[in-house]
């Protein structure tokens, strides 16, 4: 326990905070990288999942394009990418979208994909042009998945953006490699023990913004569902299938629910 | 390209080790989260504790793992042993959210069936709701799967062996070669990793390939 107790005092003293190369500086950086590449990554996987769920065209693409990104090594990337376009902050937002774009977009697909078909219909029905499906009924509803996307790849991200110091770049990943590189070990485990503070309030915070998405009442009975859920939605068709024509109480031939009550 | 086609025996060393240590997990992790996961379904607060521990596991960024788990458990720092370790708990809590939902996601008339011809609880479970809850468990092996082969990659920043040293060696010998070479090798172990579960998935699953899920479903709504 020796090292942990070395760590602990480091943490603890108001020297190593403050600085260029201080706790405070590095978690700034941190978060800087987390942030723009969970951003960008947002920016082309959301509008993505949207029409492919909306149009129910290129379903195909997207589970074969998640698989593929997800194949692609992170610190490949990384190192490929300070060595071709030098250090910046492209390479780390390049390397960390890899990770970031999957899980979006297949929350925001499944999310849209499978919202009730009925409530779809009846939106159409009123006379709702397809944008507005789009925008008014399928994304509210589809809210908690989409967060729930956006949870997980701010997870990956910011777990992963520890990779960024091995390329000459800032971050927490500083502490990890430098203490390991140097064999100063209690150095390493602040590295260590930042990240995971700093992931675990970052997925307190999107499991807080998950659980106020659902719509309706149900969420105060429902406690915030467990992370890659979306993802394995995804490829488990045939059981959500499953699921949803053995919900209790109510099959496809009833009478609407709305007119009965 | 020209470096892989150059250097394929050392490709292939490194491919096994990166496959020890990113599948081995894989099969112990699905050894421990079917039967914890089957044995807590029932059990509504094990259940809730099982998921909210898996869920704090899960959010431990692994490269930190790796550096913090010799502290807690008697194994020498950079040794593969973290590893190994790490990534199993990383499988186990992801399938063990898994196992129940896909539990939950059997037909009660399913499950009644199975009662009525004569099923005791424990061989219903393993004869007839498993068998069931495949395509979800193979879901969620193709991702860590997937997910555990990226981040052995990660892990020769710290030291770890693997496919991922030729990221950092060519790295600091500025050849970006070595590094695309790395990224090739690594990406086709995945989709090849990949597209084996997927297969082993529709081989344990013959009546969905026969389209027994609809004929099922049709079922259900008849009965129901």
């Amino acid at each position: 326990m020796n090292f942990l107790q070395q760590a602990l005092s480091y943490i603890f003293s108001a020297d190593n905070w403050g600085g260029t190369a201080g706790l405070a500086a590095r978690i700034g950086e941190h978060l800087q990288y987390t942030v723009v590449a969970v951003v960008v990554s947002a920016l082309i996987a959301i509008p993505i999942g949207l029409i492919v769920g909306h149009t129910g065209r290129g379903t195909f693409v997207v589970v074969t394009g998640v698989n593929a990104l997800r194949a692609l090594p992170t610190l490949g990337v990384l190192l490929l990418g300070v060595l071709l376009w030098g250090l910046g902050l492209v390479p780390p937002t390049v390397a960390l979208m890899l990770l970031g774009i999957p899980p979006l977009l297949a929350g925001t697909y499944a999310g849209i994909a499978n919202v009730d078909r009925a409530v779809v219909d009846a939106a159409r029905s009123m006379g709702m042009t397809e944008a507005r499906v789009l925008l008014r009924v399928e994304v509210p509803n589809a809210l908690p998945l989409i967060l729930g996307g956006l949870r997980t790849a701010t997870l990956q991200v910011v777990a992963t953006a520890t990779v960024a110091a091995y390329a000459s770049l800032g971050g927490l990943g500083r502490y990890l490699i430098d203490g390991i590189k140097v064999r100063q070990f209690h150095i390493a485990l602040v590295g260590a023990l930042m990240v995971t503070a700093l992931a675990l309030v970052l997925d307190a915070v999107l499991a807080a913004a998950v659980w106020a998405s659902a719509p309706g009442s149900g969420r105060l009975r429902r406690m915030p569902q467990p992370l890659l859920d979306d993802e394995v939605i995804i490829d488990a068709g045939a059981a959500t299938r499953m699921r949803r024509t053995c919900a209790p109480g109510r099959q496809r031939g009833d009478p609407s629910l709305t007119v009965d009550r | 390209m020209r470096y892989l086609l150059t250097h394929l025996d050392d490709a292939w060393a490194l491919t096994l080790i990166h496959l020890r240590l990113s599948l081995i997990p894989v099969v112990i992790g699905l050894a421990i989260a079917v039967p914890l996961g089957a044995l807590v379904q029932r059990a509504t607060v094990l259940r809730r504790l099982t998921t909210v521990t898996a869920s704090i596991v899960f959010t431990i960024p692994s490269l930190a793992l790796f550096v913090v788990l010799p502290l807690i458990i008697p194994t020498r720092i950079l040794d593969e042993a973290n590893v190994i370790i790490a990534l199993t708990l990383y499988t186990a809590a992801l399938l063990v959210r898994a196992v129940p939902e896909a539990l939950d996601a059997v037909p009660a008339p399913v499950r009644d069936a199975a009662t009525a011809v004569g099923y005791r609880p424990f061989t219903r479970v393993l004869k007839v709701e498993l068998p069931l809850s495949i395509p979800v468990l193979v879901a969620g092996l193709r991702v860590v799967a997937v997910t555990n082969i990226s981040m052995v990659a990660v892990g020769s920043v710290i030291g770890i062996g693997g496919l991922g040293t030729w990221f950092t060696e060519g790295y600091q010998a500025n050849k970006s070669d070595q590094i695309v070479a790395g990224i090739l090798a690594i990406f086709v172990l995945a989709i090849v990793i990949d597209t084996l579960i997927m297969l082993a998935g529709r081989w344990l699953t013959p009546w969905i390939r026969a389209g027994g899920s609809a004929r099922g479903t049709a079922l259900v709504q008849g009965e129901a």
